[in-house]
């Protein structure tokens, strides 16, 4: 019965199928054409200035995991339709950091003071945030994010920075220079209890008839600032913002009120280093107390993604590119540490040498 | 005519086949992108994969019931073993991937969200090293199921252009010309004109 005989034509036919089907899927997955930034060029741009540290987050690897409560005030119920916005009291777990991938950094460094939170609304729906407690960041885009990780690759001679990659970097991005000249001159908080920290992107909130409102946030402290001498910050006990952190929250619980900032018409949505007008119209959504803090080994916030894009029903994604490109370079990063053994977080090294002595 | 597979059978091959495969494009173009498109191939990933599992566990049930009409006598043993290995691991493949994506969101923290208001429940206990490893496992499943397809897609288009032994008919809805045996000296050109005009049915596993 089998025909012996095919002729070249068909034999070309049928392999072409499967071949344009294998070259469509080098395509898709971007191993063939123009080279694309994943949330993997991400990840080894960082491991590339900072180096890598086996077993923890790519970026803001020192940290502690706190827990607590946000108590909504409906206020922004109007805002979103999310039930995490209805009146009442939903747990929260979240992760306090400072800025860097070296998870054993001094504290006493000009950089990031973060937190990551996780809402868990009374439907059971998450909402992830991971903020700054700067209103801006440094850069609008992955690809400028990309570039900056390696224009600050330090020397291994000098342990400084290349400046002449640096002035090219910043001759092409000015809004870093803008972020750099911010964050030289702003107070850096003393505690990570007296921190403002923002939403650092837009996001929009959709109510209950679908309308959609561009917004930001931010978590103001109750407690009283303070600030750092920036001038004295190598005398800094390595580990004290943490140290400071426990010790302030055996004493008592920790405040926040959260603050929605509504966008006016023409506000950008899109670029996180510009900072919306200080008049715009803000709504007390709630309050968040924290009441506890413990080491990432004995602490749930380890073993999760602070993936700002995590959102329940009534938030959603704005235009800001960093949003996707933020989820894509966590997910490369817990991909990696995942398959790492995590080591002992700075907090529960400290504590256990304390312990031993 | 010859027997076919359950109608019912048919028409979710087909439609599978083009799920699954938009299923293994937006998987790896995901990974492979930070921008824009990152954020919606990862919303369609999760439900077209439970919908892929839906379906794959429909298929199971029906296919389990009808049968599959029987290969043709003289294709050697080997071979028809080797086919029934294939059909079984491309089953286990289309229930096993998306068992196995869920799993993993489950294992690292992830809501399993399949659209703005409706999530799955988790399917296993969070744990770091369970992400990490099921995590893997999705990618190189993906590539060998790739592979599976490709090469359940060539060898149906030998027997159905070089054999012509009616096997690529049983999964087809109408009678293939190019499929039937003594049209030898059109076979090229017949062929070269399915593929023009049905692309998507001559692309497709």
């Amino acid at each position: 019965m089998p025909t012996s005989h095919p002729s070249l034509a068909t034999l070309t036919a049928i392999a072409a199928a499967p071949v344009l089907l294998l070259s469509g899927f080098a395509w898709a997955g971007g191993w063939v054409g123009p080279s694309r930034i994943g949330g993997g060029t991400i990840a080894n741009a960082i491991e590339h200035s900072a180096g890598k540290h086996e077993g923890y987050r790519r970026a803001h690897a020192k940290g502690i995991c706190v827990t607590g409560y946000f108590d909504a005030s409906g206020d922004a119920a109007g805002l979103s339709r999310a039930r995490l916005f209805a009146p009442g009291r939903y747990p929260v777990l979240g992760r306090f950091s400072t800025g860097g991938g070296n998870p054993f950094a001094t504290d006493g460094r000009n950089v990031f003071h973060a937190l990551g939170l996780q809402l868990t609304g009374p439907d059971g729906q998450i909402w992830r945030m991971a903020m700054d407690h700067t209103p801006i960041f440094p850069v609008a885009t992955p690809d400028a994010f990309v570039a900056l990780q390696r224009a600050s690759r330090p020397d291994p001679a000098t342990g400084k920075p290349d400046p002449a990659a640096m002035k090219a970097y910043l001759a092409r991005h000015p809004e870093t220079k803008v972020y750099q000249d911010y964050i030289a001159a702003a107070p850096l908080p003393d505690s990570f209890a007296n921190g403002t920290y923002y939403s650092i992107n837009a996001f929009r909130f959709v109510d209950r008839a679908g309308a959609s409102h561009a917004v930001r946030w931010a978590f103001e402290p109750a407690a009283a600032f303070g600030a750092l001498d920036k001038a004295k910050l190598d005398g800094l006990p390595t580990d004290y913002l943490f140290t400071e952190l426990r010790a302030r929250l055996v004493k008592g619980p920790q405040r926040w009120r959260m603050t929605v900032t509504v966008a006016a018409p023409g506000d950008v949505t899109n670029n996180a280093t510009i900072a919306w007008p200080a008049d715009r119209q803000r709504i007390k959504a709630g309050t968040l107390t924290l009441t506890a803090a413990v080491p990432e080994e004995n602490g749930a916030c380890r073993d999760i993604t602070f993936d700002p894009t995590i959102l329940p029903d009534g938030i959603a994604l704005s235009d800001d590119p960093l949003l996707p490109a933020r989820s894509a370079a966590y997910s490369s990063s817990f991909r990696r540490r995942a398959l790492e053994t995590p080591g002992p977080s700075a907090v529960g090294k400290a504590l256990a040498g304390r312990e031993v002595r | 005519m010859p027997q076919r597979f359950h109608s019912a059978i048919r028409l979710l091959h087909w439609t599978m086949a083009l799920l699954i495969l938009a299923m293994l494009f937006i998987g790896v173009g995901m990974v492979s992108t930070a921008g824009p498109a990152y954020a919606s191939l990862v919303a369609l990933h999760r439900p077209i994969g439970i919908a892929i599992l839906f379906l794959a566990l429909i298929r199971l049930a029906i296919r389990l019931r009808t049968g599959a009409p029987p290969l043709p006598a003289d294709l050697p043993r080997l071979q028809q073993h080797a086919a029934r290995g294939a059909h079984i691991l491309l089953y286990l493949a289309m229930i096993g991937m998306p068992l196995i994506g869920w799993a993993m969101l489950s294992a690292g923290g992830y809501p399993v969200r399949l659209s703005a208001a409706w999530s799955l429940p988790p399917i296993l206990p969070q744990d770091l090293l369970a992400y990490g490893l099921l995590r893997r496992a999705h990618t190189l499943f993906a590539f060998a199921f790739f592979a599976l397809i490709l090469g359940h897609l060539t060898i149906a288009l030998v027997h159905g252009f070089i054999r012509r032994d009616g096997v690529l008919e049983t999964m087809l809805f109408a009678r293939m010309r190019a499929a039937l045996p003594d049209e030898e000296e059109e076979t090229g050109q017949a062929l070269s004109a399915d593929l023009a005009e049905e692309p998507a049915e001559a692309l497709a596993p």
